[in-house]
């Protein structure tokens, strides 16, 4: 390999790694429609577009928590807290217009993720301990808040209920919505002091704090924004589904994660971004949906999705190896 | 000269119970080197995390430029203009060269964003200037020690630095890498910086100082012009005693070949390395950093596998990668990363001694800590390790003493074949000269010894034989009494191959 | 002596036992039923599985890694068991047996994944987790196999005679002094604290790394599939989604019992005391007419508070250490 070469290879390798899902999707996508054209009908993929916004929007704000060497494992509680609380607003006699609720469901996430940064960054505690516990508080307060109602679409405002369902061009608003967010957020990540730094701490906290670096308060707005991110995946939840009960968005958390990871986010932080993850959310829901139109038991569903967990981190891993082998190649003969 | 660019006056911190610096005081001026030098455990890590924002003194002030100054965090440490290079070098691996330098002071276009070409072109304009042939994209990940110091070099010259620190930075470079460095912070010095330099390595403090301070068990005891001072003089003040001769290698019986490795290669590291060393021998092998050295013995002690050859202890032939064959044939390995590779250490100091020897120690598979505490107090009397108790974690020990905990672990397990990767490295004079004692003593016993050693002055005092390494192989195998400076030096730069 | 009667007092483990006892007294004050024997079966039965479970999985954290797949695969035992009794097989032994070897072959799959590819145990048994439950969900569909001979049924929860108390206690009993005494008192147990805070360091002192979280992910493997041996026997159904979640009750039972997430401390007393504790929690509660629902947030509030709670304290105390010192700064010269 000349050193151009290597250098291209270097610098697109995160590139590579997207192109590899999309290829996936494509090839599934192909495969699906040949066995039945219908996969490809508007209505299919606007079912197929809206189910994957949900759990890519909440990708996207996971993604920004795994790049800092972190999780969080409460993003399907803090969903189904919010839903709820949106739909209890609007299902009630309180008037307020739709963009204000929404604005309350996304703050509603951001306290959530704000009381898991702050446990985080404030307590040294491991992310992973913090936020399983507050996956079952949140969801506690959701519980016992609802005390086993449900808020039904017949009591939601059509306003609301329509924008679940509206499309433009064929793609749904909801989905347009997932997609401004997921540019935001990547270009934000590539692009500003404050997203390199979420990189940086990633790969070498110790290394980040030295450097000068507010770690406290990086990883803490990281997880706001994982928490804000799921408040407003909230408020589509509730936008498109109009029924809404306690149990919104239970047992969530295993999808999302995995989407990232199926995405190229390296579970260990560093690397990774917020397209291949929200790439991955459209690939497991993809799977979803092409499996019983394959003709295969739908009860494969979870176990593809654990291979495809495992089948990503492995080729993760691979490419790792094969990396550092050149890296270290050259400098010996340097 | 002109007056104290960076002051420190009276300043005390303390660890818990532990006083690591009692009202020190320090005065670095602009366009002048300054070392400092004390033993392991006199408080010099202290002093350079605190000019570097990482720690807060519990009292004292410093001063910059005549005002007082408080460094809260790194960040202020930074904008100060105080750059620090750590032993260690602390980069991002994932993030590309340029990004580890520029980080968090990115060039910026409108609206805040990142400008990447002008954090690549000043990243090639910094590394022309140091006159490094370095990818400014590639990712920190893979870079040798000595580019990664680079790195951290590039980074100090990118802000302008005003104080360049430098915790021993020379601990893992070959002397050209050293060479190199030096020129760097003596253009940074001339061009108005002020440079504390911190080092174990006297030839390399009075070729770059002009000023040496020295502490003591956290305290200060001096600063003189390097002109008026003698490397005796120094050790004298660091030690507070008399120190006797430094390498005192006995002539000893040489007896039959312990150790016979043959043909050992592994792909990119090591390739086709024969020797033997036979008890009563101390054989160094030499090299500079990188050649593979400790490649060679972490394979041969079954901590990597090893792609051809063979082992052979006593005459037995060893598995590949079999840690647990080679403790149990007699090979013992005193590792060079004596932190992350020595010792474990959250452990108590008894933990970490018997931790080889837990099976032996065991009665019918079980430990009820007896057995384990008599043999950890036996060997840390017979080296004198100073703990204030067996039962502390051994990170709470002093560099030297850790080192020694660590020469008790293996010598209880009483090896035929000792390994010794860079065993004085970052420990004080005193107990340098005590574990040079103990090898000697050692090999006088028929322990077959393999140092492995970037002290030039080591090597020759201490062995009877120097095997050179050279970029992956065996350059040269040269008897004590032709062993010079010189000889070394070019096998382990492939001179005159 | 007395000063290691001082240390065991301020101990995690103590501290643990201590709010089991005061848990215990106060709910038997203040609850009608608390001290009943029927409330104590209830605590039993409930915790025995997580027991199960817990053992192997607090040496298996100790080392620093984690397995999270530990309720899918219980699950997959069920269903397993289910559908080979469907199928004609009616030897218990049998069934058990082929449980086991399931237990074994998926623990052994984290294991390699881990310890062979090198790959983070966080993320490979987020996988196996999916992967475990999804063929549960092969196996079965939504089907429930449930008739299995009473006897069975019974017998797993049969008392101990003479008392209310399940005889499957003492099996656990057993299994509990077992996997203490590996840890706390032989050379394996030495090694896995060793492995647990630096592996490297742990690798140069001849410990064989590897091998021993293998191994670990094995035994946590065969018990989670013993655990649901008894899951179906005790409520004599065999379903794909037996235990689905249970793997955050055990974990959190092995966090509030003391025993760090990185790896490197904590012991099996502890453990033993956080699975009681949890269980005894719960069903008082429920017993003081808390919402089920709502007890997730006593669970969670206390997984929280085992961990943010001893870190909280040091740091206020290096802070105050700090702090009181500088006021005797003297003033710029």
């Amino acid at each position: 390999m000349t050193r151009v070469q290597r250098q291209v290879i270097l610098s697109k390798l995160g590139v590579f790694r997207e192109l590899g899902i999309l290829a996936a999707l494509v090839v599934l996508i192909a495969v699906t429609a040949l066995s039945n054209s219908r996969f490809l009908s508007a209505q299919s993929v606007k079912d197929l577009l809206l189910g994957s916004t949900v759990l890519a929007l909440l990708a996207v704000g996971q993604t920004i928590v795994v790049i800092t060497r972190n999780v969080d494992l409460s993003v399907g509680s803090v969903l189904g807290l919010s839903a709820f609380a949106t739909a209890t607003l609007l299902s009630g006699d309180s008037g307020l217009p739709v963009p204000v609720v929404a604005v309350v469901g996304v703050l509603i996430g951001a306290v959530c993720g704000l009381v898991n940064g702050t446990l985080i960054a404030a307590a040294r505690v491991p992310a992973l301990v913090v936020t399983l516990g507050t996956m079952y508080v949140f969801r506690g307060i959701d519980y016992t808040w609802a005390t086993g109602k449900q808020i039904n679409a017949a009591d939601m405002p059509t306003g609301f209920l329509k924008l679940g369902t509206a499309t433009v061009l064929g793609v749904p608003v909801l989905t347009m919505f997932a997609v401004v967010v997921l540019v935001i957020a990547a270009y934000y990540l590539a692009s500003y002091r404050g997203g390199r730094e979420l990189y940086a701490i990633g790969s070498e906290p110790d290394a980040a704090r030295l450097s000068g670096i507010p770690v406290g308060k990086r990883v803490t707005a990281a997880f706001v924004a994982s928490g804000a991110l799921a408040g407003l995946a909230g408020v589509l939840h509730s936008a498109r589904f109009g029924t809404v009960d306690a149990n919104a968005g239970l047992g969530l958390e295993l999808n999302v994660v995995a989407a990232v990871v199926v995405g190229g986010v390296a579970i260990f932080g560093g690397s990774g971004s917020v397209y291949g993850a929200a790439l991955g959310a459209v690939l497991l829901t993809t799977i979803g949906s092409a499996l019983p139109v394959l003709g295969i038991n739908p009860f494969w569903q979870r176990a593809a999705v654990g291979a495809l967990i495992i089948a990503a981190i492995s080729l993760d891993r691979a490419l790792v190896v094969r990396l550092s082998k050149a890296l270290r190649a050259r400098r010996n003969r340097g | 000269m002109s007056t104290a660019l960076l002051g420190l006056d009276g300043v005390s911190k303390s660890y818990g119970a532990v006083a690591a610096l009692r009202d020190v005081r320090l005065e670095l001026r602009a366009g002048e080197a300054h070392a400092l030098v004390g033993e392991n455990g006199a408080g010099k890590s202290t002093l350079v995390k605190i000019l570097a924002g990482v720690h807060q003194p519990d009292t004292g002030v410093l001063t910059f430029d005549g005002k007082p100054l408080v460094l809260g965090n790194p960040a202020d440490a930074r904008a100060a203009g105080i750059a620090v290079i750590y032993q260690e070098p602390t980069l991002f691996p994932d993030l590309t060269v340029a990004e580890n330098i520029f980080m968090g002071r990115q060039p910026r276009r409108s609206l805040g964003r990142i400008d990447h070409a002008a954090v690549r072109a000043r990243t090639r304009d910094l590394f022309d200037r140091l006159g490094v042939a370095l990818d400014p994209d590639r990712p920190a990940r893979g870079l040798s020690i000595a580019d990664q110091q680079l790195v951290e070099i590039a980074k100090a010259l990118s802000f302008d630095a005003r104080v360049l620190v430098m915790d021993e930075p020379t601990a893992a470079l070959s002397g050209v890498e050293v060479e190199r460095l030096f020129g760097v912070a003596r253009s940074l010095r001339d061009s108005g910086a002020a440079v504390l330099f911190i080092s174990h390595r006297f030839d390399e403090i009075f070729a770059l100082c002009q000023t040496i301070t020295v502490l003591r068990d956290g305290q200060w005891v001096s600063t003189d012009a390097a002109a008026d001072l003698t490397v005796d003089r120094v050790v004298r003040r660091m030690v507070g005693r008399e120190v006797s001769s430094l390498f005192p290698k006995q002539d000893t019986k040489v007896r039959d070949v312990r150790l016979d490795v043959r043909g050992l290669s592994l792909a990119g590291w090591f390739q086709d390395v024969s020797f033997t060393v036979r008890g009563g021998e101390i054989v160094a092998l030499a090299g500079l950093v990188g050649a593979g050295r400790s490649e060679v013995v972490r394979a041969i002690f079954g901590i990597d596998r090893y792609d051809a050859g063979e082992v052979h202890v006593d005459g037995r032939r060893l598995r590949a990668g079999d840690t647990d064959a080679a403790i149990a044939a007699g090979l013992a390995l005193v590792p060079e990363d004596r932190r992350q590779q020595g010792l474990v250490m959250e452990l108590s100091v008894e933990r970490n001694q018997t931790l080889p020897r837990r099976w032996k120690l065991s009665t019918a598979g079980l430990l009820t800590g007896k057995a384990e505490r008599a043999a950890a107090r036996t060997w840390s009397e017979r080296l004198q390790v100073k703990t204030s108790s067996l039962r502390a974690p051994v990170s709470t020990l002093s560099g030297g003493n850790q080192q020694k905990v660590v020469l008790a672990k293996w010598l209880a397990t009483e090896p035929g074949v000792l390994i010794v990767d860079e065993p004085t490295r970052g420990i004080d004079v005193g107990t340098k000269a005590e574990v040079h004692r103990l090898l000697s003593a050692l090999a006088a016993d028929g322990v077959a010894v393999l140092m492995v050693s970037s002290e030039l002055p080591e090597v020759l005092g201490m062995a009877d034989r120097v095997l050179v390494m050279h970029e992956g192989r065996l350059t040269a195998d040269i008897p004590r009494a032709s062993a010079d400076e010189e000889s070394v030096m070019q096998a382990a730069t492939g001179v005159g191959r | 002596m007395a000063e290691r009667i001082r240390r065991a007092a301020g101990s995690w483990d103590f501290l643990v036992l201590v709010a089991l006892v005061l848990v215990v007294v106060i709910g038997a004050v203040s609850i009608e039923g608390v001290a009943s024997p029927r409330f104590w079966r209830f605590v039993i039965l409930e915790a025995i599985p997580i027991a199960v479970i817990a053992l192997p999985l607090t040496l298996l954290i100790i080392t620093g890694e984690i397995d999270l797949s530990v309720a899918s695969v219980l699950g997959l035992s069920c269903t397993v068991m289910g559908k080979l009794w469907a199928s004609g097989v009616h030897s218990l032994p049998v069934l058990v047996l082929v449980c086991l070897a399931l237990g074994v072959l998926c623990g052994a799959v984290n294991g390699l994944f881990v310890t062979r590819f090198g790959l983070p145990s966080l993320a490979v048994t987020i996988g196996t987790l999916a992967l475990y439950r999804g063929l549960a969900y092969v196996t079965l569909g939504d089907k429930a196999i449930a008739d299995y001979p009473t006897s069975w049924t019974d017998g797993a929860v049969a008392p101990i005679p003479g008392l209310t108390i399940p005889w499957m206690i003492i099996v656990v009993a057993v299994l509990a002094i077992l996997f203490a005494v590996v840890l706390h008192a032989t050379p394996v147990g030495r090694g896995l604290y060793a492995i647990g805070n630096n592996d490297e360091a742990s690798r140069f002192a001849g410990v064989a790394v590897g091998k021993t979280k293998f191994w670990l992910f094995v035994a946590t493997g065969a018990m989670s599939a013993l655990a649901g041996i008894f899951w179906t026997l005790r409520f004599a159904s065999a379903r794909a989604d037996n235990g689905n979640g249970l793997e955050l009750a055990v974990i959190a039972a092995v966090l509030l019992g003391g025993v760090s997430i990185f790896g490197g401390r904590g012991g099996l007393l502890g453990v033993v005391g956080a699975v009681v504790l949890l269980g005894v929690l719960r069903n008082a509660l429920q017993l003081a007419d808390v919402p089920a629902n709502a007890l997730t947030i006593v669970t969670g509030s206390l997984l929280i508070a085992s961990v943010v709670g001893p870190n909280a304290v040091a740091i206020a105390r290096a802070r105050l250490r700090r702090r009181r010192p500088t006021t005797s700064i003297p003033t710029t010269p």
